[in-house]
């Protein structure tokens, strides 16, 4: 009976609490995300790889934010189910969607602790770290990172309209 | 110095040119954190220990980088990238490149 449970009991358990677990802390990240992206609303990032021209900065630098993320157990047994038939993997898109928007959280709050007005030339990176142990397994994560340049206005009303 | 992932640096005018420079560093995560990583994999989300090491990690190797742009004379490195390679099961190098320069 207990050789039962320890095979087939366990493996479902550790699903079901994964699922559980991993699916109340991601809506609690979403919702922190969404609160802090709704601050930062007005704070101007951009892609472009010099200033637009209406932006008049007096000092730069580069600012950068990073998040190491991993697939729970529940994530990648749904994955491992889902890459027999091909298709879609759904449950790895929010994980990796929330990471990214972290990084990049967490880089305009670089920029805003130092008292910088903008970042342009932002560059999002995704990168794999290697598993701890040579057979595949062990943890792997995946690392996303955020970085960009970072201006002061040369004065307050320097960004004209 | 100051540094920048643009052609040049905010607000400044490059007066001379260095050349390129690097700064690397290879890191092996440790057998405490990989455990609690280990952990954490069961539920998913953010490994902090990882971050914090690789942001670390990331620090130094653009310490390395300006460093050879000041013993260069420069005192500013523009157009910076980063790359990361995992060189080996447990280890991943950090390297960050640009351009060493002189700004007015």
């Amino acid at each position: 009976m207990l050789e039962l449970f320890l095979n087939f009991g366990l493996p479902f358990l550790l699903l079901l609490v994964a699922y559980f677990v991993g699916t109340m802390l991601e809506k609690g990240h979403f919702r922190s995300i969404r609160k802090r992206e709704g601050e930062y609303a007005k704070f101007p990032v951009v892609t472009f790889d010099t200033m637009p021209d209406d932006w008049s900065a007096s000092s730069g630098t580069l600012v950068s934010g990073s998040v190491v993320i991993s697939l729970d157990y529940f994530k990648r047994v749904i994955a491992g189910l889902r890459a027999i038939v091909g298709g879609r993997i759904k449950t790895y898109e929010p994980l990796l969607d929330r990471a990214r928007r972290e990084a990049m959280l967490r880089m305009i709050e670089d920029a805003r602790r130092d008292g910088y007005d903008a970042i342009f030339n932002v560059r999002l990176e995704t990168s794999r770290l290697a598993n701890s142990r040579g057979d595949g397994k062990g943890t792997a994560g995946v690392e996303m990172l955020a970085f960009g340049t970072a201006v002061k206005f040369a004065s307050r009303f320097a960004r004209t309209q | 110095m100051e540094i920048s992932n643009t052609e040049s640096i905010p607000g400044r005018t490059i007066v001379q040119f260095y050349g390129v420079v690097t700064g690397n560093t290879v890191r092996a995560k440790h057998i405490g954190r990989d455990i609690m990583a280990g952990l954490k994999n069961i539920v998913g989300g953010e490994l902090a220990g990882y971050t914090e090491l690789l942001q670390d990690s990331r620090n130094e190797a653009t310490q390395r980088m300006i460093q050879q742009a000041e013993s260069m004379g420069a005192n500013a490195v523009v157009n910076v990238r980063f790359a990361t390679s995992s060189i080996s099961q447990g280890a991943a190098e950090l390297f960050a490149y640009g351009t060493a320069v002189r700004v007015e």
